[in-house]
């Protein structure tokens, strides 16, 4: 057997026979180090491990039928000291660069960001865990009830099984070099094609979800997270959960182990029910998949409001997801704050080597705003010593205005004629009217901008007279605030094999009418309610609603009209009408490695190193799509490119324009929607199924049609594609008060067409001049096609 | 003549909208187009007044000037109950891409459209699509019709309060004498 070099460090050599004066040597066999595929029989697939262009002819292929259409965020390129150059309409720059490639290497920038927060956020958390649990600590992130199939994104891409602390070190090895040669390719000089770019974009969120994968497994399997549990604990979220009478700690970000070693401390120092331990954005969600009482405030655009309500004692801050003026807001309400990563020093003291009483000391007497601290366990007995002491001094003292501040303060409002408050608002939220009536004592215009504020606090920068809008529309809110009680299913991790095999079949023959995953940032055009709203109507539909991070949260922080919380509706089962939250943002690869593991255990495909061939498969098989409504990060944007080269599409809210540029197909291009069957070598048309890779929509309701019609795919059965065309047309009708326009493209046979819609499409069908059509075994790789013709060609 | 963006970071580039300071201009625009288009999106239900609603002045605008409405989004919703003129639908997104394809044959299969009128599309999702437009389709010429500066139209108006914006509209439809 060959074997391949896994790293630097390995080696492997054979030597049948050697002769030489001193000895003569037959089959002598050397090993140095780890091999890939000294315990995984599998066989390798074409691709382990792949560079910058090994799947380079698949990113074609789809960006041929899917083509950037560019959305220019900046007309000029000032990267270089040749710059500015302006890149209007058909200029190029000093450079040679046009508009189009600039936009395609900032949109690869950006992913190249995200996929290294993603990847540093792993290298930092294994590193911490091999030292705490050692190199040789097994990787199990559901064995025993059913996870034969760890890490399926590793497996698919670095062609190895993963199976200690240990091994996830060389896995990252490769995830970083690669990075690095990415982000090589954006420097001036460099990359001068924007499908090339583009290319390596979904290279970047291709080793991003390796990343990711990567740091949830470690810490699923060193924290004993719920593994695969479709009945994670259901845990506290809003911020009316948070018990003031205890003195609470804060934690925001993403790296959960100063989190961890807080409630270690807490439970060893038997503090365990004196202090309360909340965050926000991902950590809290890790720190409740490690322990059930840890609560959750809410999304990332509740730091703001959650800070200045005064009710921190003290805050921790890991990475990623943290507001950089943390320090200054905690400041006003005299709350510390600890830093605890080396990519978020915040300009304060490392006072890691120093005795932890001397820190508490300075913290609770003031002398010391924060403290940064790269010892986790450290931060978790000066963060609980330091809350417990320090509360009863604070007395939750808040900057939050009480009613009567308010309306003196509004009445302090000059009204501006152009409004800069409304101006700098993301949202466009009508905020001088609201303190046009809050100045006459009347409250709810404030209270009514909170839904959809999504807590920047630029309003405040831009009032010319430095009103603290945001706080006003946080006291106008109180009563809503403390009524912020919810629950949410903690993390469950991966998705069980046996899940896999009971929706396998139905998904890919179209029974189950899609996965939709809710995933993604909270920067939401009009509030949270409408990622919940979307996740119930599709959950209604009987589809798999997947859900992580912010996304989860305000699926959470919402009832229905019958005042219930969706996650006690609908069960946490990866199964039809299950909402199902797999945990934070890297957690993220469990949705996609469920689509993975359906080609390779329903399906019986390798995945070994096999990227194209799984990903053909889920392109053309798994009706999956992806909605990250209020996507904000490059962190988001390299999230969403990993799903684009497994052929899956990914919907954004409005603000996701913002992103440069969107991968339209064009469903009037007939030529577009050519397969392979793979049975006969035929080129079949299958109508623009998935039409758009990436598309953003301009309302939910949008949203939500697009949504049903991105989930089908060339292989529904007729009864699939039956059910799929009944939810599409039935949202349709209901939103737009139309019939859909496109569904001669969507209909192959009358076997399709729903029953109860049959005579009123068999109508629009015939005045389209529609004819029946084959349904293929579709792929778009002519070496999959069984019988070899020469009728085909690439 | 310049203006400011509504939303004061969304700073466009070196060429930015002419101003529309009078509403024949866009009459004059309208009627010197070969092939014309109203792209109406969904905010269109923000510009309330006690009278008529917004979405009867763009179809007496697209009756007057004989040009088709596009609604994106939902927004189709709005037309169907209101009038017997005929309204297309499609995304933001895929109308902004098959009006920088010279080779697109129209909604009605007979053209490519040389002047396209936007309103009611969030304004940072209009700026960035007429962004899109500016710097891939040099022969289209576009106009917002809303009441915000949309600074990567060919022109626009300036930021205005929504009874200006209502004179200028029964400006367009002659209903009143320009001042």
């Amino acid at each position: 057997m060959v074997y391949k070099l896994a790293s630097r460090k390995s080696v492997h050599f054979k030597l049948d026979k050697l002769k030489s004066k001193l000895a003569e040597i037959d089959g002598l066999e050397v090993s140095i180090g780890k091999l890939m595929g000294e315990e995984w029989k599998e066989p390798f697939g074409p691709t382990p491990c792949p560079s910058l262009t090994t799947l380079r002819e698949w990113d074609l292929k789809l960006l041929k039928r899917y083509k950037p259409f560019y959305l220019p965020y900046c007309d000029v390129c000032c990267l270089c000291t040749m710059g500015k150059c302006d890149l209007t309409a058909g200029k190029r720059g000093a450079c040679g660069l046009d508009i189009c490639a600039q936009q395609s290497r900032i949109v690869l920038l950006a992913s190249c960001i995200g996929a290294a927060t993603h990847i540093g956020h792993a290298r930092h958390l294994v590193e911490h865990l091999i030292e705490k649990y050692g190199r040789d600590s097994p990787i199990d992130i559901g064995k025993s009830v059913s996870v034969d199939i760890q890490a399926p994104v590793t497996r698919l891409v670095y062609g190895e099984k993963p199976e200690t602390l240990g091994d996830l070190e060389e896995v990252l090895d490769y995830v970083e070099k690669q990075v690095t040669q990415l982000l090589a390719s954006t420097a001036t000089g460099q990359e001068g094609d924007k499908l090339d770019f583009e290319s390596k974009v979904f290279h970047a969120g291709m080793i991003d979800q390796v990343g990711m994968e990567v740091a949830d497994m470690a810490q699923i399997s060193a924290y004993g997270f719920p593994k695969a549990d479709p009945e994670a604990p259901l845990v506290e979220i809003g911020m009316g959960v948070i018990d003031t009478k205890k003195p609470v700690i804060l934690v925001i970000g993403h790296n959960v182990p100063p989190s961890v070693e807080i409630i270690d401390y807490m439970d060893e120092a038997g503090h365990s029910d004196s202090v309360e331990v909340a965050g926000i954005c991902c950590t809290s969600i890790d720190a409740t998949r490690y322990n059930p009482r840890a609560k959750i405030v809410g999304p990332i655009s509740w730091q703001l409001r959650f800070i200045r309500s005064g009710m921190a004692d003290v805050i921790v801050v890991d990475e990623q997801c943290i507001r950089t003026d943390v320090l200054m807001e905690a400041k006003r309400t005299m709350t510390p704050v600890i830093a605890t990563a080396e990519k978020n020093c915040l300009g304060l003291t490392n006072r890691t080597l120093d005795l932890a009483d001397e820190i508490v000391a300075d913290l609770v007497e003031g002398k010391a705003s924060g403290a940064l601290i790269f010892d986790p366990e450290k931060v978790g007995e000066v963060a609980v010593r330091t809350a417990m002491l320090l509360a009863p001094k604070r007395a939750k003292f808040k900057v939050i205005p009480e009613t009567k501040d308010i309306i003196e303060g509004a009445g302090e409002c000059a009204q501006c004629r152009f409004t800069p408050c409304m101006r700098a608002c993301p949202n466009n939220l009508p905020i001088r009217e609201a303190m046009e009536l809050a100045a006459q004592g009347e409250l709810e215009g404030l209270s009514n901008l909170y839904e959809a504020c999504i807590g920047c606090g630029r309003c405040e920068s831009a009032c010319t007279n430095e009103l603290p809008i945001h706080s006003y529309i946080i006291g106008a809110s109180e009563k809503r605030i403390k009524e912020e009680k919810f629950k949410i299913r903690s993390g469950r991790g991966a998705i069980q094999d046996v899940e896999i095999r009971r929706v396998g079949g139905p998904i890919v023959l179209g029974e189950i009418p899609g996965v939709i995953a809710l995933v993604g940032c909270a920067n939401y055009p009009k509030g949270g309610n409408e990622v919940a709203e979307i996740a119930e109507e599709f959950a209604k539909r009987r589809f798999i609603v997947a859900t992580s991070g912010c996304s989860a949260m305000s699926i959470g922080m919402y009832r229905d009209e019958d005042g219930r919380n969706l996650y006690e509706v609908y069960p946490g089962e990866f199964d039809a009408g299950g909402i199902v939250n797999v945990g934070s943002c890297v957690s993220n690869p469990h949705i996609a490695g469920a689509a993975i593991k359906i080609a390779s255990i329903f399906a019986k495909r390798k995945l070994r190193g096999n990227y194209e061939e799984i990903a053909d498969y889920t392109h053309n098989r798994v009706g999956a799509v992806g909605i990250a409504w209020g996507a904000i990060t490059q962190k988001a944007a390299s999230i969403a490119s990993g799903f684009w080269r497994l052929g899956v599409p990914v919907i954004v809210g409005p603000h996701g324009s913002k992103y440069r540029r969107m991968l339209l197909g064009r469903k009037d291009h007939k030529e577009d929607w050519y397969v392979y069957d793979a049975r006969t070598g035929d080129k079949v048309f299958v109508g623009p199924c998935p039409e758009h890779l990436f598309y953003a929509a301009e309302t939910k309701e949008e949203a939500m049609v697009m949504a049903a019609k991105l989930c089908m795919r060339p292989n529904d059965t007729p009864k699939g594609r039956m059910i799929k065309l009944a939810h599409y047309i039935d949202l349709h009708k209901r939103f737009y008060k139309v019939m859909p326009d496109d569904l001669h493209l969507l209909v192959r046979t009358e076997a399709d067409l729903p029953i109860t819609m049959k005579d009123e499409v068999k109508k629009i069908l015939a005045e389209k001049g529609w004819k029946e059509n084959v349904i293929p075994d579709p792929t778009l790789l002519p070496r999959l096609i069984h019988v070899k013709e020469e009728k085909h060609d690439e | 003549m310049s203006s400011e963006p509504w939303q004061m970071g969304e700073i466009a580039g070196p060429k930015k909208a002419l101003i529309i300071t009078k509403p024949a201009a866009i009459v004059g625009m309208l009627k010197k187009a070969k092939r014309a288009l109203m792209v109406v999106g969904h905010e269109i239900s923000n510009y309330d007044f006690e009278e008529d609603s917004a979405v009867d002045y763009m179809i007496r605008i697209a009756e007057t000037f004989k040009i088709p409405i596009l609604a994106t989004a939902h927004t189709v919703s709005e037309f169907v109950n209101r009038s017997c003129y005929p309204v297309w639908w499609m995304s933001a997104l895929d109308i902004a891409n098959r009006l920088q394809d010279r080779e697109w044959e129209g909604l009605d299969g007979k053209g490519q459209y040389d002047l396209a009128l936007f309103i009611g599309i969030p304004y940072y999702m209009e700026w960035t699509i007429l962004s899109g437009l500016k710097h891939s389709a040099p022969n289209l010429k576009t106009i917002s019709l809303d009441r915000y500066y949309q600074p990567h139209a060919t022109w626009s108006f300036p930021n205005i309060k929504i009874d200006e914006w209502l004179t200028h509209m029964k400006e367009i439809l002659g209903q009143i004498e320009a001042k």
